[in-house]
């Protein structure tokens, strides 16, 4: 039996029909064609599949797609503006927060998310924010670092009025 | 920014754009049409029979095309898959094939495939198979896989034992007869499974009517697979194409060619569609090469002022169930023990072991950070019997500056080194003096802090083609080639293949600090197989030395025949051209100067060129090195360990590395960081552990724990630059360093900070229930 879902991915509506046992992340990836999202385990371990659902963060690979019927969903393609990179990922360029770049956009989407909540966090609170996504090449200390420029950047002057980070993507 | 400046300079890389906004391409990502899904039913047994396999019900599943059993597919099969010398030319080994046919040997081993319209189809219908198995006992322990009377998992080989050799240099006798202090430990090298974060895949598409076969896979040796799947599939070469797309992460998992490579090129070539293999992380668990897994008995000889003489050694090497491509590399730990130290004798024994495991191979440093665990750790043991200072006992072993260029025990020449600097460097860093009586200050308050040392010497730059061919087997070589096109823009297609180190930022930089082009007017190609030079990929540190050579060799040769155009075109004679930032000109006269991109317009208008000279700027360089190149560094841990839970804390971890000329050093200290992590995943998490069924305990990344990102220290680097003399870039290898390094610094730490409780060595992963256990050997009484 198919289910019919529809979702906004990045501004755009997508509407497939759907195994019920479709994960998110398949439905991302497959059928939306959003390839940007990956998936390095299957025990919710490894992060590299976090995107934003409504607002908050989850592993892709741990929702089903019929679960993310009428959801918005923001994804690692939806974050620059054209060639107007967002900050997060700016940071991760400048301070060499990637190697293999295979956990980047998970790890992108966690750290978006920590900064969402904590637009100003100390280095042990970025290590706990990012610690559901598994990096094996850069022992994490320039995402971190990449994480903490990001932090600086998207902090606007007292007194400008602040802009949602969402509002971003 | 100045020509002369690219070099060394911090250039943020150029892979990155793609891979931060999600539109790079790894296997999984790229556009196919027509894709055929395959699923790869494995053996849930680690040693049986295989009595029948009834596939009836799976094919009638829906969505599938086909289902294939090993004796199915067997007769496609011109050769078993590549087995390398990999320093033990004496081994016994059995034929591996990509899929079973009669027997199982470990869990994971493939038995069966489902080709379907999609993954789901395929893994649905893999379920209807039935297979029966007549289960024989598993072989688990390497000790009691080569005891009288074990199960045997390969019958021609008559038993488990693959080889058993010596490798010896100096006279061990004597070291032992004049040693005041004799040691004997037991040292244990962990089973690791590497998980790089992108597991493996591949896509296979063999076209009947042209006879070709592309081949893109998740790997670090496109050339070795292409070479390979024509022998094993009876394709000629030239008609084989294996691209290497993104690629993420590989740490030696992804350095041998792999079942599924050959399994989903015959399944195309059945087919007559493109199909498609992606594995997932419980798959990968088992089907990917798992490293380490060893066991060293080791014995030392020393003065009581702390001087080794001499340290005889066994490894046993679990080889799993089958001897790897690459299996018998880890026995390279043989040849290096000495590390940076002068012993007077070395006796070593290498046994090799089948069980009913993963295959091991070549995980990050492959052999490197077994040797420098093992001398790294007997300088800790001789210092803990002799009371002299570790620092010092290092100190007073170290081949000094002048001795080099050093010619080992084993024979090896190292090119260059300063070991005593970078120790002193360290040393000052951890304020080490301070820090010591801290140590002591804590220790009264009941605390555990321990400090440990690492002084490694690495071989890397794989190799000069004359050793390298007697020792592994292999001849190696760097590749590149250089075109610069009409308007002076170049293409660099380089001979090794990346998976996240960034090779084209600092490639890059060589040719336009070289030719005096600017940076973003020089494109970078790897990974096709179709397009590369004949080249040798990317594994053991040794594409910025190698290939990074031969890069910088073309853009050379490059320039000399710009500055031959030039006089040409001057009207001047060659010797009186000079050639500087990408522009030639008569000496004196720099105003009437050409540029790089004026001449290589000239290149291309054959009646401008001197007479004789073939049009173009195109070159290759093949570059064979003279020697190894030798990396070095000195690392300190600081640990402090929670008396209640044994949970081990990193408090500062310092490195001093010297990799010779730093061709980028944003690159270099991510690979330092990325390695020293790796290596303290060794020292305090990660254990790829077996039952005595033969079934992986830990076999999904909830049990096998990788290092998260609060379980690691900020780690605090310093380099120094002592240029190798190898290659006239003076580059040595960093990818390994920080691994090789860091797991026995780490369990140096440990074994320092336990001193109150009469520990000697601990086995790693050093988690808390093993140091907690450790802590209340005595009832929780110190010594």
């Amino acid at each position: 039996m198919r289910h019919r879902v529809a979702m906004t991915i990045n501004g755009t509506q997508y509407e497939h029909e759907v195994e019920p046992r479709t994960l998110l992340v398949y439905y991302i990836r497959e059928q939306a064609g959003l390839t940007g999202t990956h998936i390095g385990c299957d025990t919710s371990n490894c992060g590299a599949c976090t995107v934003e659902m409504d607002g908050h963060g989850v592993k892709s690979c741990t929702v089903f797609a019929v679960q993310a019927d009428g959801a918005q969903i923001t994804t690692i393609e939806g974050l620059a503006h054209g060639s107007q990179l967002h900050p997060l990922q700016q940071a991760f360029w400048d301070e060499h927060g990637l190697q293999c770049g295979f956990c980047t956009p998970g790890m992108i989407l966690a750290a978006k998310q920590l900064l969402a909540r904590n637009p100003n966090p100390t280095e042990q609170e970025i290590r706990l924010g990012i610690e559901g996504n598994l990096c094996r090449c850069t022992g994490y200390q320039n995402i971190v670092k990449a994480i903490q420029t990001a932090a600086r950047t998207m902090a606007v002057p007292a007194g400008k009025e602040v802009q949602a980070p969402a509002a971003v993507s | 920014m100045a020509v002369s400046q690219l070099i060394g300079a911090a250039i943020r890389r150029r892979e990155d754009p793609e891979l931060i906004t999600g539109t790079g391409g790894f296997v999984d990502d790229l556009p196919q049409i027509g894709l055929v899904h395959m699923f790869v039913v494995r053996s849930t047994e680690p040693h049986a029979r295989i009595l029948g396999i009834d596939t009836a019900r799976a094919r009638e599943a829906d969505g599938v095309l086909a289902v294939f059993t090993g004796k199915e597919l067997a007769p496609e099969f011109q050769s078993p898959l590549p087995v390398t010398v990999s320093f033990v030319p004496e081994k016994k080994y059995p034929p591996q094939y990509p899929i079973a046919t009669d027997k199982v040997h470990y869990v994971g081993e493939p038995v069966a495939l489902v080709l379907a319209s999609s993954r789901a189809a395929a893994e649905d219908a893999a379920e209807r198979i039935d297979i029966r198995y007549e289960s024989l006992p598993p072989v688990v322990d390497i000790e009691k896989a080569i005891a009288p009377g074990a199960p045997i998992l390969h019958d021609e080989l008559g038993s488990n034992l693959a080889y058993d050799v010596k490798r010896a240099g100096g006279d061990i006798e004597a070291a032992f007869k004049e040693a005041d202090v004799k040691i004997s430990q037991r040292i244990r090298q962990q089973r690791l499974i590497p998980v790089a974060v992108e597991p493996r895949g591949v896509v296979a598409e063999y076209k009947p009517f042209a006879k070709s076969l592309t081949v893109w896979s998740s790997t670090q040796i496109p050339h070795f697979v292409k070479v390979w799947l024509g022998v094993i599939l009876g394709i000629p070469e030239s008609q084989v194409r294996v691209v290497a797309p993104d690629v993420g992460g590989g740490f030696g998992s992804k350095i041998h060619v792999y079942p599924e490579e050959v399994l989903a090129a015959v399944a195309s070539r059945r087919l007559n569609r493109p199909v498609k293999w992606i594995e997932v992380r419980q798959e990968n668990m088992t089907a990917t090469t798992h490293g380490r897994a060893q066991i060293w008995d080791v014995e030392i000889a020393a003065k009581k002022d702390g001087t080794v003489l001499g340290v005889r050694a066994t490894q046993y090497l679990d080889l799993g169930a089958y001897c790897s491509q690459f299996g018998t590399f880890q026995a390279i730990a043989l040849l290096l023990i000495q590390g940076p130290y002068k012993l007077r004798a070395w006796d070593g024994r290498g046994v090799g072991v089948y069980t009913n495991k993963t295959p091991t191979d070549a995980y990050r440093g492959a052999g490197r950070p077994e040797a420098t665990y093992i001398i790294e750790r007997v300088m800790d043991l001789v210092a803990q019997a002799t009371g002299v200072d570790p620092a010092e006992v290092r100190r007073k072993n170290f081949i000094r500056k002048e001795e080099q260029p050093f010619t080992s025990l084993m024979g090896l020449t190292y090119d260059s080194g300063d070991y005593t600097t970078t120790l002193d460097k360290a040393l000052e860093m951890v304020s080490y003096q301070q820090l010591r009586k801290d140590q002591a200050e804590k220790r009264k308050q009941g605390r555990h802090v321990g400090i440990g040392f690492s002084t490694y010497l690495e071989i890397c730059g794989l190799g000069p083609s004359v050793v390298t061919t007697a020792a592994a087997g292999i001849a190696f070589w760097g590749m590149a080639v250089l075109n610069l096109h009409f308007t002076g823009k170049a293409t660099l297609v380089i001979g090794s293949s990346p998976h996240g180190q960034g090779h084209e930022t600092p490639f890059a930089q060589i040719v336009a600090e070289t030719l005096g082009l600017p940076l973003d007017d020089i494109d970078v190609v790897h990974g096709d197989t179709a397009i590369g030079p004949m080249g040798m990929d990317t594994y053991g540190s040794r594409s910025a030395s190698v290939d990074g050579t031969a890069v910088y060799l073309s853009a050379v040769k490059v320039r000399e025949k710009a500055r031959k155009i030039a006089a040409h075109l001057l009207e001047a004679a060659e010797e009186d051209v000079v050639y500087e930032n990408g522009k030639a000109y008569v000496k004196g006269s720099p105003t009437k100067a050409l540029t790089i991109q004026e001449i290589t317009g000239a290149a291309f208008q054959p009646h401008r060129l001197p007479a004789g000279m073939e049009g173009g700027l195109d070159e290759t360089t093949f570059f064979n090195p003279p020697n190894f190149v030798w990396p070095f560094g000195a690392h300190i841990a600081v640990v402090e360990i929670d008396a209640e839970t044994g949970r081990v804390q990193i408090q500062r971890y310092v490195a001093v590395d010297d990799c010779g000329t730093r061709l980028n050093p944003l690159i270099v200290d991510g690979q330092i960081h990325g390695g020293i992590a790796q290596g303290i995943g060794q020292a305090l998490f990660e254990d790829g552990v077996y039952g005595e069924d033969g079934q992986l305990k830990t076999g999904t990344l909830v049990d096998y724990l990788i290092p998260t990102a609060p379980d690691l220290p900020r780690f605090e680097l310093e380099s120094l630059v002592t240029p190798s003399p190898t290659n006239p870039l003076g580059v040595k290898g960093i990818g390994e360093a920080g691994t090789i390094a860091s797991s026995v610094a780490v369990i140096n730490a440990v074994v320092d900070a336990l001193q109150p409780f009469g520990v000697k060595d601990v086995d790693m992963p050093a988690s808390p229930d093993r140091v907690w256990h450790l802590m209340h050997k005595n009832g929780g009484r110190k010594r």
